[in-house]
């Protein structure tokens, strides 16, 4: 089977801003997916993705189940519901048990995505309030990713990336400003 | 913490061609990221040593592999669970079936009959009941003795009677339910007009006509093609003009079946054509 990478990117409070700034800058060619986790309430999905969409030229979507994951798309999570992908590159959504009193989960999906795109992943934990995603980041590390965090003393919510710091191996502490010519650069990863 | 590199993909294959093998569950056609989660799930909170010893225990243990069965499949529900999709049932497909002399629904994988109580009480409301049979059924009888007695934790109260008023009742929901230590038990009435059944949707067939069937959230465990045969067995199994209700996150679309379905809008309810 081909190698597929895939850059995913969890974020809790204070994620969203970043997002904002961070995605006007992303390349339109890149060749990678890129998934979006965050915690947010119930029933505003297509809020968010269409507040996205409007940041960058590349194609935003609310990702559906089973769905072909293509590259150079940018897929947000639905509220409500873990996010898992197979190893055909689809997407499962899952409504098991809240992890880390979240569902979606950042551990989840890290981890999910860990065992299928193993070395060729890219994580990438944001501002927030909670944990999750830091079990995920040593998953993803221990399959041969790359466990990226935002800054904390960038964050509006420094725990969750302080967290990650702290507990995980992490191989990059990035500043808001640095996101987008890192992302970019993984087109030749 | 359990994680995913506890058991290997070969391993789940081997898993589910013994449980098909030993007990006939096919979950050969299951979702395999979320029943490898599952399945590393149970490992670790099973304290289970090593794959060897998981796979003798659940091969060799009919008692254990209840719990198994139990522990695979997601229990994960809700009373008026997503309140706008109750309120379409309240107001516009409930009203239609309510024309008809007899109402048969169908509630396949019920689970511990959070949904069924919630159905129960809008029929009650609508002066439907008397002439309702709900068939709520499930792959798991753990879940099913649950769901006959009726009792749900008293500390999802709130929120469930948030969704109830957020979905259109008009009603005190405490009204519906007496404390009894921590748990909330449902009024019998609302209980007579359920029929609780094993059924397991990958290997059993119709077993009646209903003017209404709510699968919400199973769908997604399954893969494409156990999807569509499902589906299929959805339509065998409802009548001309009845309803098909599933989950916020799943469609009819791209099946064989969707050209006889049409959508009500913003609702994942589609009403069969012909």
């Amino acid at each position: 089977m081909e190698n597929k990478t895939a850059l995913i990117i969890g974020g809790s409070a204070g994620s969203l801003d970043v997002l904002i700034r961070v995605l006007p800058d992303i390349d339109i060619n890149i060749q990678f997916p890129i998934v979006i986790v965050v915690h947010r309430k119930q029933g505003t999905d297509s809020i968010l993705s269409d507040l996205l969409a409007t940041k960058t030229t590349l194609r935003v979507k609310e990702l559906e189940e089973k769905e072909t994951i293509l590259d150079g798309c940018i897929y947000v999570v639905p509220s409500d519901y873990h996010l898992l992908i197979e190893k055909d590159y689809t997407f499962s959504l899952d409504y098991s048990e809240k992890v880390n009193y979240s569902r979606p989960s950042i551990d989840v999906t890290f981890q999910s995505a860990a065992d299928i795109y193993k070395d060729r992943l890219v994580c990438l934990l944001l501002s927030g309030s909670n944990a999750d995603g830091v079990n995920g980041l040593i998953m993803v590390k221990k399959m041969g990713g790359k466990a990226w965090v935002q800054d904390p003393e960038s964050a509006q919510v420094s725990y969750m990336p302080a967290q990650a710091i702290l507990k995980a191996n992490i191989d990059k502490v990035l500043k808001i400003e640095e996101m987008a010519g890192y992302i970019n650069a993984l087109t030749s990863y | 913490m359990p994680h995913l590199l506890s058991i290997t993909d070969d391993e789940v294959e081997i898993l589910i061609n013994d449980v098909l093998d030993q007990y006939g569950y096919d979950f050969t056609g299951y979702s395999r990221a979320s029943l490898k989660r599952r399945l590393v799930r149970i490992y670790a909170l099973d304290k289970h040593v090593s794959f060897a010893e998981y796979r003798y225990k659940v091969i060799n243990d009919p008692i254990y592999f209840k719990r198994f069965v139990e522990q695979i499949t997601v229990n994960v529900t809700e009373m008026f669970r997503d309140p706008s999709f109750y309120k379409a049932l309240r107001y516009k497909v409930l009203p239609n079936l309510g024309t008809y002399p007899f109402i048969r629904i169908w509630l396949a994988g019920c689970s511990t009959g959070e949904e069924a109580f919630s159905m129960a009480i809008v029929l009650k409301e609508l002066g439907l009941l008397h002439k309702s049979l709900i068939y709520a059924t499930d792959i798991n009888p753990v879940v099913l003795e649950k769901a006959a007695e009726g009792m749900f934790p008293l500390s999802q109260m709130k929120q469930y009677s948030e969704n109830y008023i957020a979905s259109g009742g008009p009603k005190d929901f405490s009204s519906y339910y007496s404390a009894n230590y921590a748990m909330a038990k449902f009024d019998p009435e609302l209980r007579k007009k359920m029929i609780f059944s094993t059924h397991n949707l990958v290997s059993d067939h119709s077993f009646n006509e209903f003017q209404l069937i709510l699968c919400r959230n199973v769908l997604i465990y399954f893969d494409r093609d156990l999807q569509f045969k499902v589906l299929q067995l959805f339509d065998n199994s409802l009548e001309s003009l009845g309803y098909l209700a599933l989950g916020t996150k799943e469609t009819t679309d791209f099946s064989p079946i969707s050209k006889n379905y049409k959508r009500l809008e913003s609702e994942k309810i589609w009403r069969k054509t012909s």
